[in-house]
């Protein structure tokens, strides 16, 4: 597989073309917006925490197809998860698209997310696998600004 | 070419025969013989900045080995050597747009700081309550934001003329924006996300006509068209180094002598002066006045020489080329189904805005820089462009004097592929 078809996988694509969980959540607990002012993308996610678990989770915006996919399969990764389970996702997913060539990551935790690795090929790609995750990470923490990944 | 005082300095002729063939200049930009992700490289981003000739790396590497000294106070041999190469490059630079006096040129880093002194010194002195500046909606960020700063400190008011859906500014509106309330109109020449030439000469006899003075955005017209300050009687010009071949770091503000001359100084410090008590500083003669500081003197000989580098060539058959390319890389884009052209002025420059189908424009990215091709994508610092098409962003593919026809079919074929992958 060249680098590029490992990168846009068809598994990424068909998430690009359906987002999962691509709505607006209604009895939200915890919101955050992510704005990449390089390249304009922006997600807003919108998740519903109970009893310290992600009950349901939602998100909007307009972006890439590295930064739609990631979004959607975070969504579905971390829903129902507790948010200690969704901040180590957080940790292992940024260590994943930030790796040094060939250097390992945590492909058990990480599951059908591992489908992004490639994007650590492409230095200039990483912000947008990770905006959603910031606004993840910013929402979780409380921190009800946009975020930005510049 | 290492002697001091017999300065061989490396001539800047490039070797073109009448009919251009860009052939004849690539050999002169070392960097596109490089190989990017295993292919040739295919350098479509001139408009965010152009390449560099080997003339000009040459004179860096002069100045640096030969030459470094600070200018205008040294008494030894290469501080009169670097500053009579400096100086040598304003008149140069003065000649090439056609200034009347060397005075009139100001060194600063680039067109951002060339609009940002004349917001802040001219502005702040002229504009008050209730003035007006206009500008136009094709606006790069940096001909927008110092008039906004201005604006809101001053309680003056910006106005926009508006453009129509090809990309070209009505003047009709323009008219109408026209009064006595208007002190300053200040508007890109060659729009950077869009290529619209804009009629500026027009522009700039109805300002005159209600006393305001005109500052062109000269980014990217500059590299691509003659420009005659006096001819357009534009009252303030402003370019970039990088953009026309030459070093980062170093651009021009033109002024007209006379407003220059009734400018407060827009950064304090040495060179600016003529004596400095704690009672009172006297201020230095133009344009010494407005560059305070050691200045990029490597950058400003290294300008000098892409200004000869460019004459050289001339910059009409320059035009003359991209030209050519624009029609050809025009036409080939529009074979390709899906394919939405952004900016379609009549008057424009080598400049391919576009989207392709749903395909984000960071994708199309990606799939072209695997094929060794470099386009820009983003919102190109015009965020109110990107609003007015309703679009997030575009892929950008800008024309330079050393790309080819078949650049332009690398470029398709590359399209070929992002439309194969996201299919
Ligand atoms: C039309 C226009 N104006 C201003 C600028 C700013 O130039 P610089 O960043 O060199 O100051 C650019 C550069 O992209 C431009 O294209």
């Amino acid at each position: 597989m060249s680098q590029l078809q490992e990168l846009y996988q068809e598994v990424v694509l068909e998430h690009t073309r359906r987002p999962r969980n691509f709505r607006k959540l209604e009895g939200a607990t915890h919101s955050a917006r992510g704005y990449n002012p390089f390249c304009g993308d922006n997600v807003t996610l919108l998740l519903k925490v109970e009893g310290g678990v992600v009950k349901d989770v939602g998100f909007q915006g307009s972006g890439c197809a590295i930064s739609t996919s990631s979004a959607s399969m975070m969504t579905e990764g971390i829903k129902g998860k507790t948010v200690e389970e969704a901040q180590k996702l957080f940790t292992a997913f940024h260590g994943m698209v930030t790796r040094e060539q060939g250097a390992d990551f945590d492909a058990e935790l990480l599951g059908d997310l591992e489908i992004l690795s490639g994007v650590s090929e492409f230095p200039t790609r990483v912000k947008c696998a990770t905006l959603a995750w910031h606004a993840l990470q910013a929402a979780l923490t409380g921190r009800m600004d946009a975020v930005s990944t510049e | 070419m290492s002697s001091v005082n017999g300065k061989a300095i490396q001539r800047a002729t490039p070797k073109v025969t009448q009919a251009f063939d860009p052939s004849q200049v690539r050999d002169d930009f070392p960097i596109l013989k490089q190989v990017v992700n295993g292919k040739p490289l295919v350098y479509l981003d001139n408009a965010a900045t152009s390449q560099k000739p080997q003339a000009v790396l040459d004179t860096l590497l002069r100045y640096y080995t030969t030459e470094n000294a600070n200018i205008h106070r040294g008494v030894h041999t290469l501080s009169a050597l670097a500053t009579e190469d400096y100086e040598g490059a304003r008149a140069k630079v003065r000649r090439f747009l056609n200034a009347k006096e060397d005075r009139e040129i100001v060194f600063v880093r680039g067109t951002t700081e060339g609009i940002n002194l004349v917001a802040s010194s001219y502005g702040r002195r002229f504009i008050g309550p209730g003035d007006e500046v206009i500008i136009t909606a094709m606006e790069h960020h940096s001909n927008i934001v110092p008039w906004q700063m201005l604006c809101e400190e001053k309680g003056a008011t910006l106005r926009v003329i508006p453009m129509n859906d090809d990309g070209e500014l009505l003047m009709d509106e323009y008219d109408k924006l026209l009064s006595k309330r208007t002190k300053l109109v200040s508007v890109v020449y060659v729009s950077n996300s869009l290529g619209t030439i804009n009629p500026v000469r027009e522009i700039i006899t109805k300002a005159h006509s209600v006393g305001a003075p005109v500052l062109l955005d000269g980014a990217q017209s500059t590299p691509h068209m003659a420009v005659d300050v006096q001819a357009l009687d534009c009252d303030f010009y402003a370019f970039s180094g990088h953009k026309l071949y030459g070093p980062t770091g170093v651009g021009v503000l033109y002024g007209k002598a006379a407003l220059l001359d009734a400018m407060p100084p827009y950064q304090g410090g040495g060179d600016m002066i003529k004596s400095v008590t704690f009672a009172k500083t006297i201020y230095n003669d133009l344009p010494y006045k407005f560059e305070a500081g050691t200045p990029n003197i490597a950058g400003g000989i290294g300008l000098g020489t892409a200004v000869d580098y460019v004459t050289g060539i001339g910059l009409e058959r320059i035009a003359a080329h991209e030209d050519e390319l624009l029609v050809y890389g025009t036409k080939r884009l529009a074979e390709i189904e899906g394919l939405r052209l952004i900016g379609t002025a009549k008057h424009k420059t080598g400049i391919l805005s576009f989207t392709l189908k749903d395909i984000h424009p960071h994708d199309i990215g990606t799939v072209l820089d695997q094929e060794g091709i470099a386009i820009r994508t983003g919102h190109h610092c015009t965020q109110p462009v990107m609003e007015r098409f309703g679009i997030p962003a575009t892929a950008r593919a800008s024309l330079g004097m050393y790309n080819t026809k078949a650049e332009i079919d690398a470029l398709v074929l590359g399209l070929d592929k992002a439309l194969e992958v996201f299919s």
